[in-house]
C-alpha cells in the first residue's frame, strides 16, 4: 500500500519493487485490452459508432448548462429531486442532510467514483452512519481499508490469492483462492446489508436529459438492489454525465462496456426514472447529487474534451505506465491517463503537476478511447501550464533556453555538438558511456547511452559538398 | 528509374546527425540510388520536438519558426528519417505556430509536402522493393508517433519483407512504447526502464538477431539497453537495413 505522503517517483519505485501488484496488472490489463479488441469487433463499424459516441458526448458538452436544465425539470416532473454541488463539501453535506434528516443508520452503496473523488464515505462514516460499498470489488478494498485503484476494476490491484486471504482475515472464512467461492462469500454477508439499509448510493453512467432517467450499468446487479431496497435512493452524478435523449444513451452503451471489459452489454443495466409512483417497486424517495467540483471551470479550455469521458477505463489498461504502476502510484482517486489530465484539472491547487509527465506520449491512450480524447494532447497543455506558471524543473526550462539559442544558430549549434562530443569522447567504453552524471545518471543505471559520432551527418554533409568542389 | 524525376530536401533530426550519422548517410544513399535528387539543407539543427514534449513552447516555438524557414526555401518535399520529428512537422507545427500569422501560410505548406521515410518511399515513390539483401532475422519496433501519430503501420514491415534472404519475425507486444519518450526517459527513468525491459526481454523472445525502427530516439533507447544486458542483437534504422546489399 502506497502512502500519501510519498512522492510520486517514490511511489512508482514502490510499485516497481511489487511483485504481487506486477502478477495482478499483467493478468488483468491485458485480458482487457484484447477483450475490447474482440469486444468492438462485435460491432459491424466500430470506428463510426466511437465517431458517433464522441459526437453526442461534444455536442452534449457544448451545452450542458440546457441540457442540465432540462434533466433537472425532467427529474423533478418524475417526482426526483436534484441537488446542486459545487464542490466536495457541498456534495457530502448534502448527503449527511438528506440522511440525518431521515434516520438514516446504514448506508448501502454501488460503485460510483464520484463518490470517491469526495470522500463522502470518510464524511458519512464521520457522521455516524454504517456504509457499506456492494460492488464486489469495492467491497473488498473497503475490508482492506484501500482506494480504488482502477476506474471500473477498483481491486485490479490485488490478486485473487491475496483477496482470499483478505476475506480469511476479516470475514473468519476458510482461505480459498476461487473466485466463485469468494464472491458466494461476499454475497451472502451483503445480502442482509441491501435489506437493512435505509439508504442506498448510487454512481451513475448517463442521466438523460429528455427523461430525468438515470442509466447505471454493473455486472453484479449490486446496483439495481442499491437502488431498489433501500427507502432512499441518493444517485451521485458528474455535471458532464448527462446525455440528451435515450438513442443517444443508446450509442454510449454500445461503447462503454465494449471498451471496458469487452463485452456486449453489461450483465445488468438499470435504468431508473423516479422514485415508486404506485407501484411495489423502487426507493420512495429520489435524489440526484450532480457535481461540479471544477468539472464546469474546463469547459472551453485545453482540456475541456476530458469531460467527453465516460469512464470505461480503457486508456489505463492500454497505458505502458498503468501497466507497469497500477492505480495507486498515481497518489489520486483517477488514475491512468484520464486521471493524469483530469485530477490536475480539477484540483489546480493540488500537487499533482507531475502527473502529466508520466507519460512517454505514446498515444495508446488515444487510440482505445471510445469518444476519441486526445489525452496526449491535453498532458502536453498540461505540462506547459506547468512551465508556464513556474512550477517545473528550472534546470528543465534553463536547458532548453540554451539549446534553442543554439538550435537556432548553426554555427553554434555544430559548436555545441562538438563540445559535448569531446566530453562524452573522455569518457567512452566502445562507443557508449556506461555512467552519466546526475540528473541523467538515471539514464545509465539501465542502459548505455551513445557518444557523439566521430563525423556528425553535418560534417559529412560539408565534406560531400567540398569534395565535389574541388573535382 | 534512371532519370531524375523525384527531388527532395533531406532533414536529418539531430538526433541522427549527432549520434545516428549512418542512418542519415544510408537515407541519402537509398534516396539518390532510388533516382531522388537529394538536397540536404545547411543549417539544419532541431525541429524543437523536445522542448515542445517539456512544454517549453517559446523555446518549441523558436525552433519551429527556424526549421519552417529553412525548409520553405525549397519547394521540394521533406523526408525525415523519424516517425517523431515528421510528425512534430506534420501536426505539431500547425498548433504552436498557430496565433503566428506570419507562419500560418509556412507551415501549411510545409508541412503538407514532408514526408516520414518510409511513408515517402511507399507513398510518393510507390516503392515496394527497394533490392536490397542480407542474411538476417529482422523484428520491427513500430515506433509510437510514426504508428499512431503520423498512423505508418504497413509500409515500414512490407519494405523490410522485400528484403532478399532476410527473414522478418513478429515481435510479441510490437506497438508497445520502448519507454523512450524523449525527456521521458530522464524524468522518469525508473518507469522509463521497466518498460524498456519488457522491449528488451520481447526481442529477445522473437528471435531476431536484428531490431529495425524508424525513430533515431528509439533505438538509441533500445540500443543502450541491449549493450548493457550483453546481448548482440543488432539495431538498424529502417534506412541502413535497407541499404544493405551483402
Amino acid at each position: 500500500m502506497n502512502s500519501p505522503s510519498m512522492s510520486f517517483k517514490q511511489r512508482v519505485s514502490h510499485a516497481l519493487a511489487d511483485g504481487q501488484l506486477r502478477i495482478a496488472l499483467d493478468r488483468t490489463t491485458e485480458r482487457f485490452t484484447s477483450k475490447r479488441v474482440a469486444g468492438l469487433a462485435s460491432l459491424p463499424d466500430a470506428d463510426a459508432v466511437r465517431d458517433c459516441a464522441r459526437s453526442i458526448r461534444l455536442h452534449t458538452l457544448s451545452r450542458l448548462d440546457e441540457y442540465l436544465e432540462q434533466f433537472e425539470a425532467n427529474v423533478t416532473s418524475v417526482g426526483g429531486q436534484v441537488h446542486w454541488a459545487s464542490d466536495a463539501q457541498e456534495a457530502n453535506e448534502i448527503v449527511l442532510d438528506l440522511a440525518r434528516s431521515r434516520s438514516v443508520k446504514r448506508v448501502v452503496k454501488s460503485k460510483s467514483m464520484v463518490s470517491e473523488e469526495i470522500e463522502l464515505n470518510q464524511a458519512l462514516i464521520s457522521g455516524g452512519l454504517d456504509v457499506v460499498e456492494s460492488d464486489l470489488g469495492e467491497y473488498i478494498i473497503q475490508l482492506a481499508g484501500e482506494t480504488p485503484s482502477h476506474i471500473i476494476a477498483p481491486a485490479v490491484h490485488k490478486t485473487r490469492e491475496q483477496i482470499g486471504q483478505l476475506l480469511a482475515d476479516k470475514l473468519g472464512v476458510p482461505m480459498t483462492d476461487d473466485p466463485v467461492e469468494m464472491t458466494a462469500t461476499a454475497r451472502s454477508a451483503l445480502r442482509d446489508v441491501f435489506l437493512q439499509s435505509e439508504m442506498g448510493i448510487s454512481g451513475v453512467n448517463f442521466g438523460v436529459a429528455s427523461t430525468g432517467s438515470l442509466a447505471i450499468v454493473t455486472n453484479e446487479g449490486n446496483a439495481s438492489l442499491t437502488v431498489t431496497a433501500p427507502r432512499i435512493h441518493v444517485a451521485m452524478m458528474g455535471i458532464e454525465r448527462v446525455v440528451p435523449a435515450l438513442d443517444d444513451l443508446a450509442v454510449m452503451l454500445l461503447v462503454l462496456a465494449r471498451s471496458a471489459t469487452g463485452q456486449k452489454l453489461t450483465v445488468y443495466t438499470d435504468l431508473l426514472t423516479g422514485p415508486r409512483r404506485g407501484d411495489p417497486d423502487g426507493p420512495e424517495e429520489l435524489h440526484v447529487v450532480l457535481l461540479d467540483n471544477g468539472r464546469s471551470r474546463l469547459i472551453g479550455t485545453e482540456v475541456g474534451e476530458v469531460l467527453a469521458c465516460i469512464r470505461c477505463g480503457a486508456c489505463l489498461n492500454a497505458c505502458p505506465v498503468y501497466q507497469q504502476i497500477g492505480g495507486h502510484a498515481y497518489g489520486s482517486v483517477y488514475s491512468g491517463p484520464i486521471g493524469a489530465v483530469l485530477t490536475p484539472s480539477l484540483d489546480r491547487e493540488g500537487p499533482w503537476h507531475v502527473l502529466p509527465e508520466a507519460s512517454s506520449l505514446c498515444g495508446a491512450c488515444r487510440e482505445v478511447c471510445p469518444v476519441r480524447i486526445d489525452i496526449p494532447r491535453m498532458l502536453l497543455a498540461l505540462r506547459a501550464e506547468t512551465v508556464h506558471t513556474g512550477k517545473g524543473n528550472r534546470w528543465v526550462r534553463v536547458g532548453f533556453w540554451l539549446y534553442r539559442i543554439a538550435a537556432t544558430k548553426p554555427w553554434l549549434f555544430r559548436c555545441g555538438v562538438s563540445v559535448v562530443r569531446q566530453l562524452t569522447r573522455m569518457f567512452f567504453v566502445n562507443g557508449w558511456l556506461l555512467r552519466l552524471p546526475a540528473p541523467l545518471s538515471i539514464w545509465t543505471q539501465s542502459r548505455e547511452f551513445p557518444v557523439i559520432a566521430s563525423r556528425t551527418f553535418s560534417e559529412e554533409m560539408r565534406d560531400r559538398e567540398e569534395g565535389s568542389g574541388d573535382e | 528509374m534512371s532519370e531524375t524525376i523525384f527531388s527532395a530536401q533531406l532533414f536529418a533530426t539531430c538526433l541522427v546527425d549527432a549520434i545516428r550519422p549512418a542512418a542519415g548517410l544510408a537515407t541519402l544513399r537509398l534516396l539518390e540510388r532510388l533516382g531522388v535528387k537529394v538536397i540536404v539543407p545547411s543549417g539544419q539543427t532541431c525541429c524543437g520536438q523536445p522542448a515542445f514534449n517539456s512544454g517549453c513552447l517559446a523555446d518549441a516555438r523558436a525552433m519551429a519558426r527556424y526549421t519552417v524557414d529553412l525548409l520553405e526555401k525549397s519547394p521540394a518535399p521533406i523526408v525525415v528519417p523519424s516517425g517523431s520529428c515528421g510528425d512534430m512537422i506534420v501536426h505539431r507545427y500547425r498548433e504552436l505556430l498557430a496565433d503566428e500569422l506570419a507562419y500560418a501560410s509556412k507551415v501549411e505548406r510545409v508541412a503538407a509536402r514532408t514526408y516520414e521515410l518510409s511513408q515517402y518511399l511507399s507513398d510518393v515513390l510507390k516503392v515496394q522493393d527497394v533490392g536490397a539483401r542480407c542474411r538476417r532475422t529482422i523484428a520491427y519496433h513500430p515506433s509510437c508517433h510514426l504508428l499512431r501519430g503520423l498512423g505508418v503501420r504497413s509500409a515500414p514491415p512490407q519494405l523490410l519483407d522485400s528484403i532478399a534472404d532476410a527473414r522478418c519475425v513478429s515481435l510479441p507486444g510490437a506497438e508497445d512504447c520502448c519507454g523512450f519518450g524523449g525527456t521521458f526517459a530522464v524524468k522518469m527513468g525508473e518507469l522509463s526502464s521497466a518498460m524498456l525491459d519488457r522491449k528488451l526481454d520481447a526481442i529477445v523472445e522473437s528471435g531476431a538477431d536484428t531490431v529495425v525502427a524508424c525513430d533515431a530516439g528509439c533505438l538509441m533507447h533500445i540500443e543502450g539497453g541491449l549493450k548493457r544486458r550483453g546481448s548482440n542483437v543488432s539495431v538498424r534504422h529502417l534506412a541502413e537495413g535497407l541499404v544493405e546489399s551483402e
